[in-house]
Formats: structure tokens, C-alpha cells, sequence
């Protein structure tokens, strides 16, 4: 008989959450077409709208509903609907991108889950919120996000690299201290808007400049 | 008692023979259900099958003994472990004698018979079928594996009676490891049983068949038997997935009333089971045969996942 203790159901809940949120980050790492990526970012938002809602209700901080209403508006609906008008307009929708061999990216992918895991299990003794066993969970997607964007050579998946990062810090700030205070989430909110804002001025500029959305074009940048 | 126990051995046997050509037939009715076709019978399997049982058998005639006992080898194998995997009781006789890894031993040796055999009368299809399969196959059985690992470290436990058992216990209980491993374990169904991103088991087309260019020799009596162990090793696969992952409803012995609820829920299962595949064959198109690799992989990386994060999040 394998000992184990039962936990509430919504503690159920936020871990099977958080396993979402990796295989998403891991969908996306696979993902060759922008438009899924971009689906996939939203869902990714949602998802983590959902796991906010749910370690609010699960510890009793109502501050955190308001950070999981924000979540939802801003990475659920706002950016990704943002991303898609920007890459309608730059005509990129059905661009496809070429990959270093997705089997590899895959097992770097395993082998960075388990460096965070172990990374994240001394760390987790220390904490004492209920949610310290997702703060591994967290870092591996932190780490993975941070992967895609360095094999990616387009703009656009970089770009949304970025943002799955920013929603794993989300995560683990979450997961770790239950929540920023307030100001300091609507500032990193208003950042992101502000940044996202910024990256579609350089995507037409990047376009316009190299013909062309690959970065890696602009090595070439001082030889014209 | 134990006449009684081996008596429902017996019966689950007959009912496994007899459930796997419906199950077919039913995944059929389905598919063409939602592609907007007119469908079959149910009984459509059997009665081509009873017909092929009337023919003769066209052997080649470089064909060796191989060739002429893989049928009965394949159709004894799978009927072997349709018996071991628990469908109604969870308690079975045979089902001690062999745990779920020496399962998935069983299942691959059906496929390496199946495999010899089609490379045997040296025709081009057949060892193109072989190869392909064995492709595969051999980037399946690792995700199986990986799967059964997930479950049993959850369980503490490699037999199946005892994994069913143990979650019964514990009742329903959300993991994250489980959703993992079952999402894996559903991809590496699809492709074992040659479904369709990775095979089409309706057509015949050089360029993309696997199981039906192995099988393209066979005829009468023989491919009746094939065709058989590939139903009933689909029902296999669809059972294990449910000891696996979703026992609820299976019996553990106890009053005739409970045994036939048991049987009902089976049933009940097995048709929604049909009709979730046959969604996921009518909205997702074949994949070539190079991205198969990439498919599996994810398949394999999902469960290694679900061991890990079975060990973060613990039990």
C-alpha cells in the first residue's frame, strides 16, 4: 500500500494546474506555426487565470481574485488578440518556421524539467505555503520558455517566448509567496501592455529594415 | 470459489472474442456517423470474417511453416492476454500470473511473429510493412513503458489487479501525472493499433499502408484470424487504458448484481470509448511517416514527464 495523504480538492486542482501550464509550455516548444503558438499562449494565460482563482480560494486572500481577473483580461484576451492583429498585418499567419530537430529540443526540454525540479526541491523545504510544489513546476517552465526563445529565429515566436516567460514568473511568484502586492502586479501588467506595444513598432521596423522577420539577418547588420 | 473464479476467466475470455469484433464494428458505425456516410452494421466485421473462415487459404509457395502458424500464434497470444487484463473483475486468476510489463512483453512478441511473418514470402509490401511497423514499434514500446512505470510508481504495484485495486481504494483523486500518462498513453494506442495519424486502417495505399501491407498475403481463414487479434488487441490496449487510468465501476467479486453492473459499465465505457476515437480520427488527418518519430517522442516525453512529476508533487 503506498502511503499518501488526502488533500482538498482544490489543492487537486492547482497541481493538475500547474502540469498544465508545463505541457503547455512544452506544446509550444514544439510548435511550428505562429497562429497555434499564439492560441496556445492564450490558453496558457487562461489557464494561469484559473490557478490564481483557484490558490485565492484556496487560501482566502481576496487580493488575488483581482490578480487572477487581471491575468485573464490582459494574457488571456488582450495580448494574444493583440499578437493576432499584429501578425495579420505583417502577413506572417500561416508562416511556418523551420526548427533545429524538435525529438532534441524535447530532450534538452526533460533534462531542463529535471534540473528545475531539483533546483526548486531545497528551496520548496523552506517555504511554507501550501503551494511551494509547484514553485518547480514554475522554474522548469521559466527555464523552457526561456529555451524557445533561444532556438527560435523569428521575431514573433521569440517575442512569445518572452511572454510565456513573464507568465512563469507570474507563477512562481504566485506559488511562492502567494502574490505580489497589488501595485507591483499592475505595474508588471502595465510593462508587459507597454513592452508588447514596443515589440509590434520593432517587428514593422525589423521588417522593413531586413525584409524579413528571421533574426538572424541581423548579423549581417553593419556589412551594407 | 475458485471453480467459480476460473468460470468468470472462462467467460471473460468468450466475452473478449466476442466484444472485439462489435468494438470494430462500432468504431466504424461511428466514423461513418460523423464523416457523413451511411454506415455499416455493427455485425459488419464478424460476418466478413465467418465469410473469410469459408474461403481457401492462397499460400505462396516460397511461403515457410512461419508463415502458415504466425495467424494461429498472433490470435492465441492476443487471446491470451485479453484474458489477463481486468475487464469486469478485477480479481482474475490468470491475471497473477503476469504483470503489466510482462504484458507489454506479450504484446510485442505478437508483433515481432506478425513482423517475421511478412517478411517471409519476400515480397516488397510485406518487408516495407515490417520495417515500418517495427519503427514504430520500437518508439512506442519505450512511451508504453514509460506509461506503465508512471502508473505503478503511483500504485506501488506492477500487476493490474492490484492497480485497480489500489485506486479503488483511494477513490477519485485528481493527479496531474495520471492526465500526463494518460494523454501518452492514448497516443501510443493510436499508433500501436495503427490508427490514424499514424496508419489508416481503411485503405490500401502503397504509399502510407503499415499494418495492411504486412497482411497483404494472407487470405481466407488466416486473415480472418489476423484481423481478429487486431480487434481483440485494440480491446486489450482500451482495457488496460481503464485499469490504468479510470478503474471505477469494475467489480471485485462480491453478489451477481455488482459482477453485472460491472459488465454494464464495461459496455457503457467501450461505446464512449468508440466514439471519442472515432472524433479523433475524423478531426485529425494521417501524418507522414517521417513525423511519426516526432509523434511518439511527444508521446515518450509526456510520460517521463508524468514520472517526474509524480515525484515533485508526490503523493
Amino acid at each position: 500500500m503506498p502511503h499518501w495523504n488526502p488533500v482538498p480538492f482544490a489543492q487537486q486542482l492547482l497541481d493538475l494546474f500547474a502540469a498544465l501550464l508545463l505541457l503547455i509550455v512544452f506544446a509550444m516548444l514544439s510548435q511550428r506555426r505562429i497562429l497555434t503558438l499564439i492560441h496556445l499562449f492564450a490558453l496558457q494565460g487562461m489557464i494561469l487565470a484559473l490557478s490564481i482563482a483557484d490558490s485565492a480560494w484556496l487560501t482566502h486572500q481576496p487580493h488575488l481574485y483581482y490578480s487572477a481577473a487581471l491575468t485573464l483580461g490582459l494574457k488571456g484576451v488582450i495580448l494574444p488578440g493583440l499578437l493576432r492583429r499584429l501578425i495579420g498585418r505583417l502577413g506572417v499567419v500561416w508562416d511556418v518556421e523551420t526548427l533545429i530537430n524538435i525529438p532534441t529540443t524535447m530532450l534538452l526540454g526533460i533534462v531542463l524539467v529535471i534540473f528545475a525540479f531539483n533546483l526548486a526541491l531545497p528551496i520548496a523545504h523552506f517555504s511554507h505555503t501550501i503551494l511551494r510544489n509547484t514553485l518547480g513546476i514554475a522554474l522548469a517552465s521559466v527555464l523552457l520558455s526561456f529555451m524557445m526563445m533561444i532556438t527560435r529565429n523569428k521575431a514573433v515566436p521569440q517575442v512569445i517566448g518572452f511572454l510565456a516567460m513573464e507568465n512563469g514568473l507570474f507563477f512562481a511568484a504566485t506559488s511562492a509567496t502567494y502574490g505580489m502586492p497589488m501595485v507591483v502586479e499592475l505595474g508588471v501588467a502595465l510593462d508587459v501592455l507597454v513592452g508588447m506595444f514596443i515589440f509590434g513598432i520593432f517587428f514593422f521596423q525589423i521588417r522593413d529594415t531586413f525584409d524579413s522577420l528571421d533574426t538572424r539577418k541581423m548579423d549581417h547588420l553593419g556589412r551594407d | 470459489m475458485s471453480a467459480w473464479v476460473w468460470f468468470f476467466q472462462l467467460i471473460q475470455g468468450v466475452m473478449a472474442l466476442l466484444l472485439a469484433p462489435l468494438l470494430m464494428g462500432w468504431m466504424a458505425y461511428c466514423r461513418a456517423r460523423f464523416q457523413h456516410r451511411r454506415p455499416s452494421s455493427l455485425w459488419q466485421p464478424l460476418r466478413q470474417w465467418i465469410k473469410l473462415f469459408h474461403k481457401e487459404v492462397v499460400l505462396a509457395e516460397l511461403a515457410s511453416p512461419l508463415f502458415r502458424v504466425t495467424p494461429y500464434a498472433l490470435f492465441g497470444i492476443l487471446a491470451l492476454t485479453a484474458g489477463l487484463v481486468p475487464m469486469v473483475l478485477t480479481d482474475l486468476p490468470l491475471s497473477g500470473a503476469v504483470d503489466v510489463i510482462a504484458l507489454a512483453g506479450l504484446l510485442s512478441l505478437a508483433r515481432v511473429i506478425l513482423a517475421l511473418a511478412a517478411m517471409d514470402v519476400g515480397t516488397a509490401f510485406g518487408s516495407l510493412g515490417a520495417r515500418r511497423e517495427m519503427l514504430v514499434a520500437f518508439l512506442a514500446e519505450p512511451a508504453l513503458l514509460m506509461v506503465i512505470f508512471a502508473s505503478a510508481s503511483l500504485n506501488a504495484s506492477t500487476s493490474l489487479s492490484k492497480m485497480a485495486a489500489t485506486t479503488l481504494d483511494r477513490g477519485f483523486y485528481l493527479y496531474p501525472s495520471l492526465a500526463f500518462s494518460g494523454v501518452a498513453f492514448l497516443l501510443v494506442l493510436l499508433a500501436e493499433n495503427g490508427r490514424i495519424p499514424v496508419d489508416n486502417p481503411e485503405t490500401h495505399l502503397e504509399l502510407t499502408m503499415i499494418h495492411e501491407a504486412m497482411i497483404l498475403e494472407y487470405s481466407g481463414r488466416h486473415l480472418a484470424l489476423i484481423e481478429w487479434a487486431n480487434a481483440l488487441k485494440m480491446l486489450v490496449y482500451f482495457s488496460l487504458g481503464m485499469v490504468l487510468f479510470f478503474p471505477f465501476g469494475l467489480s471485485r467479486g462480491g453478489s451477481g448484481w455488482e459482477i453485472a453492473l460491472s459488465f454494464i459499465g464495461f459496455i457503457i465505457k467501450l461505446l464512449i470509448f468508440g466514439v471519442a476515437l472515432a472524433i479523433l480520427e475524423t478531426v485529425s488527418a494521417k501524418q507522414r511517416l517521417f513525423r511519426v518519430p516526432e509523434y511518439l517522442g511527444g508521446a515518450f516525453l509526456l510520460a517521463v514527464l508524468a514520472i517526474l512529476l509524480h515525484d515533485l508533487l508526490g503523493t
